[in-house]
């Protein structure tokens, strides 16, 4: 009993010094609104914004509210995390694989890539892309094209952009191929484990996921027609692109220096992971006769996997939240559109950093939800 | 035993707190000034750069008329024109900094606005400068008004600025579909416009004029004569504190008037034995103008002697260095401007 108390005691003290200092950050905050005559409330929200937005995935129009253009400027949030964390990946896992290389020069670029990008500042970096690579860029009178039809300038990286007819055909035909491809994986897998027979699941999946949609074209009625950029004059000197997707110089640049930084760390990660399994293992699974692709998919990168997945995390959490440097370069990320304009528009400090701070809390924690749950399908099945 | 306790406890803090502020409710003295003498420096928020305004140079010496304004606060209050903390901040941060009591006067081309005013717990104390926004483009453009803009033009300028609004308003008027490009710092505006990323600048005139000369090269780049709204800039001080609101205000208006009555930083001094008793009022020789504010009789003499009057300030700031030669509406109103203060008596 008299032990019970003495382990309760420090943590009731600690419950009531945590209260105690929440109280007197809230009881600080309204007397000195009181005093300085600023209300606190949510009310805004509903205001009109009255400031336009340079780059949006969904239509807005100074008109809107508040909360809308919270709406928009969180989705140009996500919009460069999910393509920071897709390019990230894929550069790290190259340039992971590359340092465990035999080869002498790929193993030290790839040794000199990480040193270099992951020791600079990411603000510098994304400094260097917006304003040093930005600058190098022709201005648009004087691009000349890549790929034919898309035109990278100063002003934006000008593609064509698509007009569908039918595209509900397009897209119907697509999930059905992918359902199927679910349910081929499902049936070889059980077949595998009945008679030990093995369908070429990879090829199947790789000719439905083309055959299903070409079909599409030639029996749904279904049809693609791109829109050109076309240049187009504004003033002696000034020239812009029309038609077509522009993607402003501001988004790349921070896709860029993102996914180069952040590749370093997952390179770190994957090379980690994939030393941290044992020689024995490899030659173990040689002497039952797996082939080496079969030894990677089956021996190596299950195992490897479980090392890789929860320093990665971590990355794509510091990704996400270093996608707040938007700011720097007039990318209207949430930072810059809502903890920025909102706020210097309306004044309600606590309520917009509050709103700010949930949501990149939200996000985090989504993200780390999601990767637990990779992580726990992956783990060891203790039997 | 424990429930009383806390009931207790809380009580008595309640009390403590209730009587914490009516002793300070009824202190004549404004505590931003007892606090400011207690430190023994005025701490002021200017902008991160901007040349005749508040610019500081290699050495780290801050000039401008923003500048002036503190410089001003500190010679009343202090005694000493040089005993001022510049805290450079951007638009964006500039609000905050002000509320949440990190500086005491905000000198920072800040346009005065209703909702500025009365929403967010500021209060506007004057006008040190009156502005408006215009547009600067490329000369070899060839653009010589905004009637020649046209759709798809990109427009370069500061977030959480009345720019960003007066903006969308001008094209939304005129009909123009534009692409808003906006930087939390001037610095990389600046940069981003002059590296061709946007085919406008835009922000207040005297911003344009100044940021101009910070240009690889000013002479490519013309400031259209379009005018397209109004802009008044001033120095702002939290709401919540009369006193140090009126000495702030008065220390702005004194240089203002000074000019008017023709009393230089060179003069003050034999100023004193004018016949004029508006002069001597002005120079501490007549009357008990300090007392207001808890300040001494000769305040108004040492921003006199120390700053000097507007107009020594303008010229020195602004016209000397080429920015705006021209005073424009910021010319006394005897001389057909719009500068026109209340009396000191």
């Amino acid at each position: 009993m008299n032990n019970k108390i003495k382990k309760l005691i420090p943590q009731i003290l600690t419950i009531l010094f945590v209260v105690l200092i929440f109280g007197f950050f809230t009881m600080n905050a309204q007397v000195n609104m009181d005093n300085r005559g600023i209300d606190f409330g949510f009310g805004f929200l509903k205001q009109e914004a009255s400031f336009d937005m340079q780059f949006t995935l969904l239509d807005y129009d100074g008109q809107d509210s508040y909360a809308w253009a919270y709406v928009v400027a969180l989705l140009n949030t996500l919009l460069v995390s999910f393509l920071g964390i897709i390019f990230c990946t894929i550069l790290g896992v190259i340039i992971g694989v590359a340092r465990l290389s035999q080869n002498f020069l790929i193993k030290n670029s790839a040794a000199w890539y990480v040193e270099f990008f992951r020791n600079i500042p990411l603000l510098l970096q994304i400094f260097f892309w917006y304003y040093a690579a930005l600058r190098a860029l022709p201005l648009p009178e004087t691009a000349e094209p890549w790929f034919g039809v898309t035109y990278m300038t100063i002003k934006g990286y000008y593609i064509p952009s698509m007009i569908w007819e039918n595209l509900n055909v397009f897209l119907s035909c697509l999930i059905a191929a992918i359902v199927s491809i679910i349910f081929i994986r499902i049936y070889a897998r059980k077949l595998q484990e009945r008679e030990g027979k093995q369908l070429p699941v990879f090829y199947i999946s790789i000719g439905l996921l083309i055959i299903l949609p070409m079909l599409s074209f030639l029996i749904g009625g279904v049809k693609l027609d791109f829109e050109l950029p076309v240049l187009k004059q504004l003033a002696q000197t000034s020239f812009i692109f029309e038609g077509g997707i522009a993607l402003p110089p501001e988004l790349i640049a921070l896709v860029v220096a993102l996914s180069l930084y952040t590749s370093t760390f997952v390179a770190e990660c994957v090379r980690a992971g994939i030393q941290g399994i044992s020689k024995g293992q490899k030659e173990a699974a040689a002497s039952v006769g797996l082939n080496p692709n079969q030894i990677l998919k089956l021996v190596i990168m299950p195992q490897a996997l479980r090392i890789i997945i929860p320093p990665t995390t971590n990355q794509y959490l510091n990704l996400t939240k270093n996608s707040s440097l938007a700011a720097a370069i007039a990318y209207p990320d949430l930072v810059l559109v809502f903890a920025g304009t909102a706020l210097m528009q309306t004044g309600k400090a606590i309520e917009i950093v509050g709103i700010t701070m949930l949501t990149y809390l939200t996000i985090s924690l989504s993200i780390a939800a999601l990767m637990n749950w990779y992580n726990k399908r992956i783990e060891i099945k203790e039997k | 035993m424990f429930k009383h306790l806390k009931q207790l406890t809380s009580l008595v803090a309640m009390i403590a707190v209730m009587f914490a502020f009516t002793t300070e409710a009824m202190a004549k003295k404004s505590k931003t000034l007892k606090n400011t003498q207690k430190k023994g420096f005025v701490r002021c928020g200017v902008s991160q750069g901007l040349p005749g305004f508040s610019n500081a140079d290699a050495s780290g010496n801050w000039t401008g008329i923003d500048v002036d304004v503190c410089r001003a606060v500190a010679a009343a209050v202090l005694g000493d024109a040089n005993k001022v903390k510049f805290t450079p901040l951007s638009a964006k941060e500039r609000f905050t900094a002000l509320t949440s009591g990190e500086i005491d006067i905000l000198s920072r081309n800040t346009t005065w606005t209703l909702s500025r005013d009365a929403d967010i717990g500021l209060t506007f104390v004057g006008v040190n400068f009156y502005d408006g926004q215009g547009f600067m483009v490329r000369k070899s453009s060839g653009i010589t008004s905004t009637s020649q803009f046209k759709d798809g033009i990109s427009a370069c300028t500061n977030i959480g600025t009345t720019t960003e609004l007066n903006m969308r308003d001008f094209f939304n008027s005129k009909g123009i579909k534009y692409e808003p490009v906006a930087f939390e710092k001037a610095d990389e505006v600046v940069a981003a416009y002059d590296a061709g990323r946007c085919d406008t600048y835009t922000t207040d005139k005297s911003g344009l004029a100044a940021q101009r000369t910070k240009m690889k090269n000013p002479n490519e780049h013309i400031v259209l004569p379009e005018t397209i709204s109004k802009e008044p800039l001033g120095p702002v001080v939290r709401q919540g504190d009369a006193v140090w609101e009126d000495i702030v205000r008065w220390s702005l208006n004194t240089m203002i008037e000074a000019e008017e009555y023709g009393i230089t930083s060179a003069n003050a001094d034999s100023m004193k034995t004018s016949d004029n008793p508006a002069i001597k009022r002005l120079v501490g020789a007549e009357g008990e103008m300090g007392a207001a504010f808890g300040l001494d009789n000769e305040w108004n003499l040492r921003i006199i002697k120390q700053v000097g009057n507007y107009g020594e300030s303008y010229k020195r700031n602004i016209a000397d260095t080429g920015i705006l030669p021209d005073r424009g509406p910021n010319q006394l109103w005897t001389k057909g401007g719009i500068l026109y203060v209340p009396p000191a008596r």
